[in-house]
């Protein structure tokens, strides 16, 4: 195995909705945080990759150059739906695992507009959209959410205290897009978007960058960065393997599962070793699948686990303590690093007053609709 | 005068035989048996290349997993039920899941539903034709 790879810098922006300005004015905020974060300058990066999807074939990686300094460096855009920004970590990841180079960046970034994301079938006719069923996310993730209902009689209630949880724990964290505690009774009588979907249990479009630097431990060493450095333990991708229902019901825990498997396996250890995660709450729905297809709980066990408030702050197992994308906002392309800043500041014990006091271990977790499905295991040096 | 324009099916594989019932057909691949609702060159289960034969799906199914929908793109009316049904005898289809009240109280995992084949809610392409879709409603057990 080559040598180990760190997180040397790293940083995310306060999530919120800045039409005014550009994407890549938005990241290159991200971009100095991690530099100055890390106490280096553009010029000490190698080579950049960037993660944005709603400008996938704009170039932006370049363009954040264009701001922050074009050295001339190596630039790889990536687009990999909502584990866009995990997979410009992975990439960058690979390219010091692999001995290519001993210091780069990944930044991830998106301005999103309010308002529903995605719709049932495109094509040509007529719109399909409320006619053939919706393929809107809140839909789609209640579907999902469903299944689970439909095995384990999983309830409303049980969905809601997700967002509940996830909303108390954003009041402490002030980069997130919001701080407000919502109470269950806000939660369930808010507007029914999807059933059992309310608006207060989608995540929040906003806008946000996040930007981390990953250097060979060589190069961490010589920089003298080993002090806050963040060990990367595993990082894992998949994409959806065949399934039965795959025409008309997307298959989010298949691939959590092969991803999760992969990572424990790299990392050489298991769920019980974990002391924090960040996972993909885009929906109240899916936080409580993905404690399964984590393994954080056995299969059926989702809904004592949020009962018993083992995923809260102070939990044995604390989930999305950042707020989540359900509080802290989601911007596609920034959501996979921002996780991972968010672990990397509670392993530098640096996180606050939602500390998970003495994290050593932490994941993150996203999937992309499509499929994709990112997994990192960071390690506390 | 000209005579009115059929109607057209909302997607390929819903047909409208001219003398028999519409319904919806399947792909089914010769390899594997997987059923796929459009056509296609290669299994993705398989990988198997070609074989695939047309098979007609059945005209009842059950209730796999729902969501009451209220809040959708803007002219689209709400709330409606979006319903994932497993056919019987195979294939998965998703529709709109009508005549019953969107309430989640009166939907339950894996009731009978059967298909219908209804006008398309009314919507037209840009060139003014009509459309017919398939729904699914509750059936007896």
């Amino acid at each position: 195995m080559s040598e180990d790879v760190y997180v040397v810098g790293i940083d995310m922006i306060k999530f919120g909705r800045f039409p005014e300005r550009t994407v890549p004015e938005i990241a290159a905020d991200a971009v100095h945080g991690a530099l100055d974060d890390a106490g280096l300058t553009i010029q000490d990066v190698q080579a950049l990759w960037s993660g944005n999807l709603g400008q996938a074939s704009g170039m932006v990686g370049q363009r954040i150059l264009h701001e922050v300094g074009q050295t001339g460096i190596p630039v790889a855009n990536v687009a990999n739906a909502c584990a866009t920004g995990a997979t410009a970590f992975r990439d960058a990841w690979l390219s010091v695992k692999a001995g290519v180079y001993d210091l780069v960046m990944a930044v991830g970034s998106e301005q999103m507009g309010k308002g529903l994301l995605g719709g049932a079938g495109g094509g040509k006719g007529i719109p399909k959209e409320g006619l053939l069923g919706s393929g809107l996310m809140p839909a789609v993730f209640a579907e999902a959410g469903l299944e689970h209902t439909a095995k384990y009689g999983t309830s409303f209630e049980q969905f809601a205290q997700v967002s509940v949880k996830n909303h108390h724990h954003s009041t402490l964290n002030p980069k997130a897009m919001y701080q407000k505690e919502t109470p269950l009774e806000m939660v369930m009588n808010a507007e029914m978007i999807a059933y059992p979907n309310t608006k207060l249990m989608c995540s929040v479009n906003v806008d946000g960058s996040a930007a981390a630097i990953i250097a060979s431990e060589k190069k961490a060493r010589e920089l003298g960065l080993m002090g806050r450095a963040v060990r990367v333990k595993a990082s894992a991708l998949s994409s959806d393997p065949w399934q039965e229902r795959d025409l008309v019901m997307p298959d989010v825990n298949t691939c959590t599962r092969t991803a999760a498997k992969s990572a424990y396996e790299m990392a050489g250890c298991g769920p019980e070793d974990i002391d924090l995660v960040e996972l993909h709450d885009c929906f109240a729905t899916a936080e409580i699948l993905h404690y399964e297809n984590l393994g954080l709980c056995g299969d059926g066990e989702a809904g004592k686990m949020i009962d018993e408030g083992t995923t809260a702050l102070g939990g044995k197992i604390p989930v999305n303590v950042s707020g989540g994308l359900l509080s802290k906002g989601h911007p596609l392309g920034a959501t996979g690093i921002a996780n991972i800043y968010e672990i990397s500041t509670h392993l530098r014990g640096e996180a606050g007053k939602r500390q998970v006091e003495g994290a050593r271990l932490g994941m993150t977790h996203v999937i992309g609709l499509g499929s994709a499905c990112a997994i990192h295991i960071l390690e506390k040096v | 005068m000209s005579e009115e324009a059929r109607p057209l099916p909302a997607v390929p594989y819903l047909k409208l035989p001219e003398d028999g019932d519409p319904y919806l057909e399947g792909q089914k691949c010769g390899s594997c048996g997987s059923i796929f609702l459009s056509e296609r060159t290669t299994c993705s289960k398989c990988g198997a290349r070609g074989g695939f034969e047309a098979t007609r799906l059945a005209d009842r199914g059950r209730l796999y997993v729902f969501s009451i929908v209220h809040r959708s793109f803007p002219g689209i009316e709400v709330p409606y039920i979006s319903a994932i049904v497993d056919l019987d005898g195979g294939g998965t289809v998703k529709g709109n899941l009508i005549g019953v009240d969107p309430d989640p109280e009166k939907l339950q995992f894996g009731m009978p539903v059967e298909v219908v084949y209804k006008d398309a809610l009314g919507r037209k392409d840009s060139e003014g034709n009509s459309y017919i879709s398939y729904f699914f409603q509750p059936a007896n057990g």
